[in-house]
């Protein structure tokens, strides 16, 4: 039994110790805005906040996430520039099919809460995050409104 | 796979009446299939119409006024959700961000295509087939209101007028919402006869509209057919054949597989072992240990020796053969003979994946009614329940196929036999006798996709003394996905795959003499073949605007002007290559220096896909010996626009797709197996090399077009031609960032 720590709150997890998180967070806490897309940390669909800082819930274990306060997209609205980023998102209209969408807010909030007004540059070397519908052009923009409303 | 594999319930429908290319299957591409191009799915306006007062199917308004709408396509992306209710919503007057759309489940009233007979999302063909049947739609659900209404009110219906949601009597200033009316009108028989709108007085469509599924997309808030969860489900891994073909013969530790914990049960599929476990990952986990004898059982396995070199020089061998006719005008021989000078090219282009990001899956649940229900990502019900019902030897009737919101498809999701995930659901559910959902691992979703075909072609070009095209030949060789899921026989006489030709047919400009041909050499029956985004047109509009640009350096002519002079006789066509030159400040070929230091120069191309009109310009530099493209500009003539807005995104997503065909995907195999198995190995379009979209919309007034996919084609030879233009390089084969590139 492990006690991981999700948008706030514990839980008690049975899943072995090198179960990916995304996988508890998606199966065992029911948690599915959290997407799966490569397994291999290259998508970027699975992006989680690990206390505070952009990462791939695919390529950590549940034994390492339990040590830290993960935030998912089901509580990006309680977080103030969270709250901005969606916002922004939804002005933009950046999503289209929306699979990768949620890892890209999660690492657009986590870039925001880090540098308030991110140079092209910080934006590039932030989003790394596959977009196969192309919305990169609207994801920019929406960056760019998120960072003037902050 | 079999033809009937593609037909609704196995049926094909009524060979007869629209002559040969009328079967469901091979009349669903029919557009794709001719060459000459015809406003497709838009037979007689009374047959489109067939199921558009179907009010109580499609519309249910509830007392709060939300208006609940099934879609006969799917949403993934394309915005299609929100073009539907845009459209019902003009007639009926109503709010369109009061919509609740989904999608229809499989059955004869949700077929508004091909003349009120099939039903797909695909082909670019959703708002173009179903206008007419949502406007009329919406114009009866409208007057079923009024009519309810007037009984209420106790005037005549004349007398009534709407405002959006309401029912209003305008000598007293009385309204009715649509909601206290709909239980009244529900019960009305709907009229043949509801009147249609003015468009001149269309307050929706022609006008940019925001999209209905944003907020819940940008939330983590839609449920993918990955997410879907069933009472009582078990989740199963899958593991391929390495090489595709191969049977399992035996999982040599499935003891030792079933004591791993969580693990339910250890499965021999076609072609396939799954694992059975209470969670994926346990699934996952037990699948990827598990050590199976592969053998050939029964039916091809994939040569050794296969890749796609060998399959290219398969195709080169063929060169020269004559092909079927597509296309003909004049003696090309005698032409050709009497050519001051003839110029020859050979083009080609990879296998390429979806590489939609949400992978395959599949839940399917036996009910203690005989009945079964199939979640599945999926861009034709019909022809998924007719698939699942197979599997699972029941009647179609007794299947219902969900349809959740797609994550991406760009024609993924077809029914392609083995690149499908529901028959495995259904053979675990069976097995198991509970309900299964599976996943595909991404590793499993790359090397089973159906793919686009590797696609080769071969050009000549006859010149006079003067530099005037006097004879042109084009061939394209290959089996596309229409040879291999609708079978030869529905390619007509002489057959011509649609699927491997479109782009080298239906071009718009004008030669004296040609002849364009189809030349079949199949690919192995392990290499799964699919619809990929824009088809035939996603490596055929490469290969011919690029050949088009060999043309006039040869003439020495200006590429531009020499498509002017090409597409004389089509106003068009003229206007829009204008409209791009015009974007883009004006038609600059370059070489150039920009502001920025960097030697550019821009290429231009054009397409006409499903049934809309192209005119794309690209700006390319040279950085590393690989090409950057910092701006594209497509001019885009769909006829009419109903959302501008959803227009200009896709066109967008159409160009990042085609961008990225251009410069880095490609399908590898070795010994037989694919080896491009995941993102770190097949590249895709990283915000990195994402350049600037320009968009125009021009509306030409011509017979309504598709929107998804023709932002595609002209991207590839937008951008070869650019870098020709600045390097002297001309770049004949995708992706281009496998040449090496000189620099400016």
């Amino acid at each position: 039994m492990l006690e991981i720590n999700v948008n706030g709150q514990i839980h008690r997890v049975e899943a072995e110790g090198d179960t990916p998180l995304l996988w508890v967070l998606r199966e065992q806490l029911g948690l599915t805005g959290t997407k799966y897309g490569c397994g291999v940390a290259q998508c970027g669909a699975c992006t989680v906040l690990v206390d505070g800082e952009a990462m791939r819930s695919c390529s950590m274990t549940v034994e390492v996430a339990a040590a830290h306060r993960i935030t998912t997209i089901e509580a990006i609205e309680a977080h103030p520039v969270g709250r901005r980023v969606v916002e922004a998102w939804v002005a933009h209209q950046a999503p289209q099919c929306g699979y990768c969408q949620s890892g890209q807010v999660m690492a657009a909030t986590a870039l925001l809460t880090a540098t308030p007004k991110p140079t092209p540059e910080q934006v590039r070397e932030a989003m790394t995050n596959i977009c196969r519908c192309g919305t990169y052009n609207a994801i920019a923009a929406a960056i760019g409104a998120a960072a003037e409303a902050g | 796979m079999r033809i009937e594999d593609m037909l609704p319930e196995g049926r094909p429908v009524n060979l007869s009446r629209r002559g040969m290319f009328a079967a469901a299957g091979a009349g669903l591409f029919l557009g794709l299939a001719l060459p000459a191009r015809r406003p497709a799915a838009q037979g007689s306006a009374a047959a489109a119409l067939r199921h558009a007062t179907k009010v109580g199917v499609y519309l249910r308004i509830a007392p709060d006024g939300v208006v609940h709408l099934q879609n006969p396509f799917v949403e993934g992306g394309q915005g299609i959700d929100s073009a539907i209710a845009q459209i019902v919503a003009e007639e009926l007057d109503a709010d369109p961000a009061r919509f609740f759309v989904a999608c229809a489940p499989a059955g004869e009233d949700f077929r508004v295509m091909q003349g009120g007979n099939a039903r797909f999302t695909g082909g670019s063909f959703s708002v173009r087939s179903s206008f007419a049947h949502f406007r009329t739609l919406g114009a009866t659900a409208r007057a079923m209101l009024i009519e309810a209404a007037a009984a209420r009110l106790a005037v005549p219906a004349s007398v009534l007028s709407t405002d959006p949601g309401r029912v209003l009597h305008a000598a007293t200033g009385r309204a009715l919402s649509y909601g206290e009316l709909a239980e009244d009108a529900a019960a009305l028989a709907p009229p043949g006869n509801a009147p249609l709108k003015d468009p001149a007085r269309f307050r929706l469509i022609g006008h940019a509209q925001p999209r209905l599924d944003v907020r819940a997309k940008s939330t983590g808030n839609v449920t993918y057919a990955i997410d879907v969860k069933v009472e009582g489900m078990l989740l199963a891994a899958v593991l391929h054949a390495p090489r595709a073909g191969a049977q399992p013969a035996a999982v040599t530790n499935e003891s030792a597989l079933r004591a791993l914990p969580g693990v339910h049960s250890v499965h021999r599929l076609p072609g396939a072992v799954a694992v059975v476990a209470d969670t994926w990952w346990r699934a996952k986990k037990a699948a990827d240990q598990a050590q199976v004898a592969w053998a050939a059982l029964q039916g091809p396995v994939m040569a050794e020796d296969f890749s796609p070199a060998t399959m290219l020089d398969r195709l080169k061998a063929a060169a020269g053969t004559p092909g079927n006719t597509a296309e003909e005008a004049g003696d090309l021989r005698a032409a050709l003979a009497g050519a001051a000078r003839v110029i020859e090219a050979e083009y080609d282009a990879p296998y390429l994946a979806h590489a939609q990001m949400e992978p395959a899956s599949a839940t399917a649940r036996f009910n203690a009614d005989g009945s079964l229900d199939v979640w599945v990502p999926n861009q034709a019900p019909d022809f998924f329940r007719a698939s699942a019902a197979r599997v699972a030897q029941l009647e179609p009737e007794k299947v219902r196929i969900h349809s959740p919101p797609l994550g991406g498809f760009f024609g993924r999701h077809f029914a392609y036999g083995p690149a499908n995930a529901h028959p495995q659901a259904i053979l675990l559910a069976k097995a198991t006798g509970r309900p299964v959902k599976v996943i595909w691992s991404r590793e499993e979703e790359f090397a089973r996709d159906a793919y686009r075909p590797l696609s080769f072609a071969t050009f000549r070009a006859g010149l006079d003394a003067a530099g005037e095209i006097v004879a042109f030949q084009a061939a394209g060789y290959g089996e596309g996905p229409i040879s291999r899921h609708f079978g030869a026989a529905r390619l007509g006489n002489p057959p011509v795959d649609g699927s491997v030709m479109e782009g080298l047919t239906g071009k718009p400009y004008r030669f004296p003499v040609k002849r364009v041909e189809f030349v079949p050499v199949p690919h192995p029956p392990g290499v799964n073949l699919g619809f990929w985004r824009s088809v035939g047109h996603s490596m055929n509009d490469f290969f011919f605007e690029s050949f088009l640009d060999e043309i006039a350096a040869a003439a020495d002519r200006d590429p531009f002007a020499l498509r002017v002079g090409l597409l004389a006789h089509s106003e068009r066509h003229r206007t829009l290559l204008q409209a791009v030159a015009d974007l883009s400040g004006g038609w600059r070929r370059g070489p150039f220096t920009a502001a920025d230091g960097t030697r550019r120069a821009r290429g231009v191309a054009m397409a006409s896909p499903f049934g809309s009109e192209v005119a794309t310009i690209a700006e390319a530099s040279v950085q590393d010996g690989e090409v950057v493209v910092h701006d594209l500009w497509i001019a885009i003539d769909p006829g009419r626009a109903v959302n501008p807005r959803t227009i200009e995104e896709q066109v967008q997503s159409a160009a990042a797709i085609g961008l990225s065909s251009a410069l880095m995907e490609a399908i590898g195999f070795e010994r037989g197996e694919v080896t491009t198995r995941n993102f770190d190995t097949y590249q895709v379009l990283r915000r990195d090399r994402m350049p600037r979209v320009h968009t125009r919309i021009v509306e030409s007034g011509a017979p309504m077009g598709g929107v998804g996919e023709p932002g595609t084609p002209g991207v590839p030879p937008a951008v070869a031609n650019a870098v020709f233009a600045l390097t002297g390089q001309r770049l004949r084969s995708m992706p281009f960032d496998r040449t090496r590139l000189s620099g400016a």
